[in-house]
């Protein structure tokens, strides 16, 4: 009898190619996503060694970050952005890589179009110059974000450098109300760990609370693994996952696609496995999860009030505390319902794909945005767009007041040009709230795609579960 | 590729804020460079800027008198955080720091850093106070980064050991990067291909 191993362990053990005494493990990499923001270094560096790419079939790029939303007949006004563009479209043809560029079909953020493809598959490694490649651990793949050097590493060997990561057991268990959704999970999950609590572990999510998830919902509880200093956090495949996959562009077909179900059935944590670390959630009672401050671990239930600094014993906390509070211009103690927006941005590879923006839509029919609320809606991806489109969704969007923008990161990165004035508050679905991270001095609430859409009707942060018939709201994600 | 990183003594730039995330470090709408170089003005910039390009009253440490031409940085716990952007460590490593002293890093930027010929060190709580006593008591203060003896040398003789892992030490030491070291892995490679063939084909249905 072997000793059980956690789904992290097995898939880990799958992808050693060698490791001398003393080293890292050489680890295989069954997928790199590539983007224009992290990559052109990399090629220079395998220009300047001679090297080709040692497996384009295994790599697949998008240009995501740097590049406008606004209507793809424009040119890129950016100088800058445009030549890196430029760059990843050269290098990609040289290199003989497969580009999901602007104007194809399939482009999208790169975190959104993996899954989309069927390239994002249980069981695999998958790395990408970005840290939010964590989403795709949603599928049951040790998915995490690398630098540059380790992009020309992949790139070149279609090998890394790599620790045995320590684990992080994270069970869900209970029913989300409604009104609450996986943003509200993982919101939690950090504010309670803090934005360091996870680092050098992988995050299993666990429970039937996970289990109850969609796979997009999924996807936005382990995209956000590395807020709480995860690099990878994964949930184990299901049927749900199956469904998911089965049928999409890259994955196994015909008699291929049982084997590979097969094999997946077997990757799941076995009974009793030893996690480093855990914490358990209790779904139950969760609310509506927004952030006031500067890191995404601060983070409270929506009803609740701005923590005072006073309050915090460690010194280091109180000085971050009122450095936050200072930096967003709110009152320790001061509820964080009714704090007038100004911008309110539906997007981005943690709530940019159609069941988000269904929610938002839901809230926003036959509704119309606050009195000057700039609410931006940037869809995940190309597909996401025209399902969007198809779904009549753009309408209700637009019919709201909404701008309805291109697929791309757009205001969660804030470097196309989308972004908050200084002093602008923000609702946002995306995943990082830290200083000028959505424009130079602009000030960011994290939440779910129905608060955000709820925030942008009253003009202020607002509560979901105080809309009419939020039950039925609550329903219609699907996927 | 990094140089060998080799002995060295500085006086300390102090940061004492905890969880400095990367987008602090050189914020986003610096990242559409296609080099390497060049970041040093990108570093802490809307810290250390105002729009105009002036720099900010009262000053960010980094620029008040004295502090260039320091190399080692002591800064709060979980330096680093969020984005994997390699970017940061080339910034630090452009303004001229070759070390920096912490009670933690986020995993991604401890990586990059190690690969960028910038020491990442790890003190416990107690220690890291302690340098922060020394530094508030006396910023001129010189430290020595031994990387081989894997020891800090104070000003009054007594020495802070550190831990880091062998490889990366012996790395940073001989100035090798990673995938020179992976590039000598090639027949263990061709044999792992060889039993183990792609699980997809993008390539497949391209245009």
């Amino acid at each position: 009898m072997t000793e059980p191993r956690t789904i992290v362990s097995k898939i880990w053990d799958d992808h050693v190619v060698t490791q001398d005494p003393g080293a890292p493990a050489v680890l295989a990499v069954d997928l790199h996503l590539v983007h224009e923001v992290t990559s052109p270094q990399a090629f220079t560096g395998l220009r300047q060694r001679g090297l080709r790419v040692r497996r384009p079939g295994q790599t697949v790029a998008t240009a995501d970050h740097s590049i406008p939303t606004t209507p793809r007949d424009l040119p890129i006004l950016d100088e800058m952005a445009a030549a890196q563009v430029r760059q990843l479209e050269d290098n990609c043809a040289e290199f003989g890589i497969p580009l999901h560029g602007i104007g194809s079909p399939s482009q999208g953020i790169v975190h959104v179009i993996g899954p989309q493809l069927g390239l994002t598959q249980p069981g695999m490694t998958i790395v990408c110059g970005d840290s939010h490649t964590s989403t795709h651990g949603a599928f049951g793949a040790l998915a995490f974000g690398i630098g540059t050097s380790e992009v020309e590493m992949v790139l070149a060997t279609q090998t890394l450098l790599q620790r045995d990561p320590k684990t992080y057991e994270v069970r869900v268990d209970g029913r989300l109300a409604p009104g609450v959704s996986a943003k509200d999970i993982i919101l939690n999950l950090i504010s309670r760990i803090g934005v360091g609590g996870g680092t050098g572990h992988v995050f299993e999510y666990r429970g039937d609370a996970i289990r109850a998830l969609t796979m997009e919902q999924r996807m936005t509880i382990c995209n956000m693994s590395i807020e709480g200093g995860a690099r990878a956090g994964l949930i184990a495949p299901d049927d749900t996952t199956f469904e998911y996959l089965h049928g999409r562009r890259h994955a196994p077909q015909g008699a291929a696609w049982d084997a590979a179900v097969a094999g997946w059935r077997s990757l799941p944590s076995d009974d009793g496995a030893a996690f480093d670390k855990s914490i358990t959630i209790d779904a139950n009672v969760l609310e509506p999860m927004v952030t006031y401050g500067t890191n995404p671990g601060m983070g409270i239930p929506i009803t609740s009030r701005v923590p005072s600094p006073v309050d915090q014993a460690d010194p280091a906390q109180r000085r971050a505390l009122e450095h936050a509070l200072e930096y967003m211009d709110l009152q320790p103690g001061q509820a964080i319902l009714g704090q007038k927006v100004d911008v309110v941005f539906v997007g981005s590879c943690t709530n940019g794909r159609i069941s988000d923006l269904r929610l938002a839509a839901s809230v926003l029919k036959d509704r119309h945005v606050a009195a000057g609320v700039r609410l931006m809606v940037v869809p995940g991806s190309d597909e996401v767009k025209r399902e969007a489109e198809q779904e009549g969704l753009s309408e209700i969007f637009k019919a709201a007041g909404a701008e309805w923008r291109e697929a791309g990161c757009s205001m969660c990165i804030a470097m196309n040009g989308d972004q908050l004035q200084p002093g602008q508050y923000a609702v946002s679905t995306s995943n990082r709230n830290f200083e000028g991270r959505q424009g130079k001095g602009g000030r960011t609430f994290l939440a779910s795609p129905l608060t955000a859409a709820a925030s942008a009707i009253s003009g202020v942060v607002t509560d979901p579960r105080t809309l009419p018939g939020i039950e039925a709201l609550a329903a219609v994600g699907g996927r | 590729m990094a140089e060998p990183f080799t002995m060295f003594r500085s006086r300390i730039v102090p940061i004492a804020a905890e969880n400095v995330d990367t987008d602090q470090i050189v914020p986003a709408r610096y990242l559409k460079v296609t080099t390497k170089e060049g970041l040093a003005d990108a570093l802490f910039r809307d810290w250390r800027f105002e729009e105009d390009g002036s720099l900010k009253e009262p000053r960010f440490v980094l620029d008040q008198p004295g502090m260039a031409g320091r190399q080692i940085l002591l800064v709060g716990d979980n330096f680093g955080a969020g984005s994997s952007r390699e970017h940061a460590p080339w910034a630090l490593a452009a303004w001229g720091v070759r070390a920096i002293i912490s009670t933690s890093y986020a995993d991604i930027f401890r990586g990059n850093s190690l690969k960028n010929g910038l020491l990442p060190i790890v003190v416990d709580p107690a220690t890291h106070e302690r340098l922060r006593d020394l530094v508030a008591n006396d910023p001129e203060a010189e430290l020595t980064v031994d990387l081989s003896e894997q020891g800090i040398l104070l000003p009054d003789g007594s020495t802070i050991d550190f831990d880091i892992d062998p490889f990366s030490k012996h790395m940073m030491l001989a100035g090798t990067d990673e995938l020179g070291y992976l590039l000598t892995k090639e027949p263990e490679l061709e044999a792992w291909e060889a039993a183990h063939p792609p699980r997809i084909d993008s390539l497949a249905g391209a245009r």
